[in-house]
């Protein structure tokens, strides 16, 4: 998938996951795709929650080696 | 008007009335996260909550013997808090750095300069800083200062409202 950002909060805790991507999408425009990567285990409910309350989308997310990816697009 | 009430933001509340240091990283970690939910936050500190705020080095002031005791008494800084449950005399506020280190979570210290960083407006309660004889030189920069009225009327629009 073609990203115009990604975000590394491997090893980072709660609450820097949703606090980088935040910032992170702020400088996005609407329509492009920021690319989450964490290792928080808490962070697919948080990003889940997060992306729906925000009102943009989460295009998709999966898990490698212990190693979340989230895709979400700027509305 | 219609327009501008569509624009206006969720809004967080929480007021930190305790100045023990695993509620005030819990608090903190709420306006962090609820900052980054887009919505306006404010953190009101009352009583114990104040000392959070204090600043690392003693500040000259000019107090009653009495402010003087209670400043003595206090802890000075958000370093310097214990903890609520296991704090044996000091050693577990130092144990559970230790762990956070660990963990890479971040430290009272680092959670209120992002807090700020990310326009988490910080209030303290002048009524409560008069009892506890805390002055404005005493505590960190980037504070307002008021009373119940501005916590409520940040409040009665708020979505979450956490008294810690």
């Amino acid at each position: 998938m073609e990203t115009n950002i990604t975000v590394d909060t491997k090893g980072m805790a709660c609450p820097m996951p949703i606090v980088k991507a935040k910032k992170a999408l702020d400088g996005l425009q609407s329509g492009q795709i920021m690319e989450v990567l964490s290792t928080d285990k808490g962070s697919v409910n948080d990003f889940q929650a997060w992306v729906k309350q925000t009102k943009h989308e989460l295009i998709k997310h999966e898990e490698e080696n212990g190693v979340y990816k989230f895709y979400v697009r700027k509305i | 008007m219609v327009e501008t009430m569509a624009e206006t933001k969720d809004k967080t509340t929480i007021v930190l009335f305790s100045g023990d240091l695993d509620k005030a990283i819990a608090a903190f970690i709420i306006a962090n996260g609820a900052a980054a939910y887009d919505h306006e936050v404010t953190i009101f500190f009352t009583f114990w909550g104040l000392n959070t705020l204090r600043k690392d080095e003693l500040v000259k002031t000019n107090k009653g013997i009495l402010e003087k005791a209670f400043g003595w008494m206090m802890p000075r800084g958000a370093k310097r808090l214990g903890l609520s449950k296991m704090n044996f005399a000091g050693m577990g506020p130092k144990m559970i750095k230790h762990v956070m280190k660990k963990h890479n979570a971040l430290t009272l210290p680092q959670l209120i300069e992002l807090a700020q960083e990310q326009g988490v407006k910080l209030v303290a309660c002048t009524m409560t800083m008069d009892l506890l004889g805390l002055q404005q030189e005493e505590l960190i920069d980037g504070l307002e200062y008021a009373g119940v009225a501005a916590y409520l009327g940040d409040a009665s629009n708020g979505k979450v409202n956490l008294f810690i």
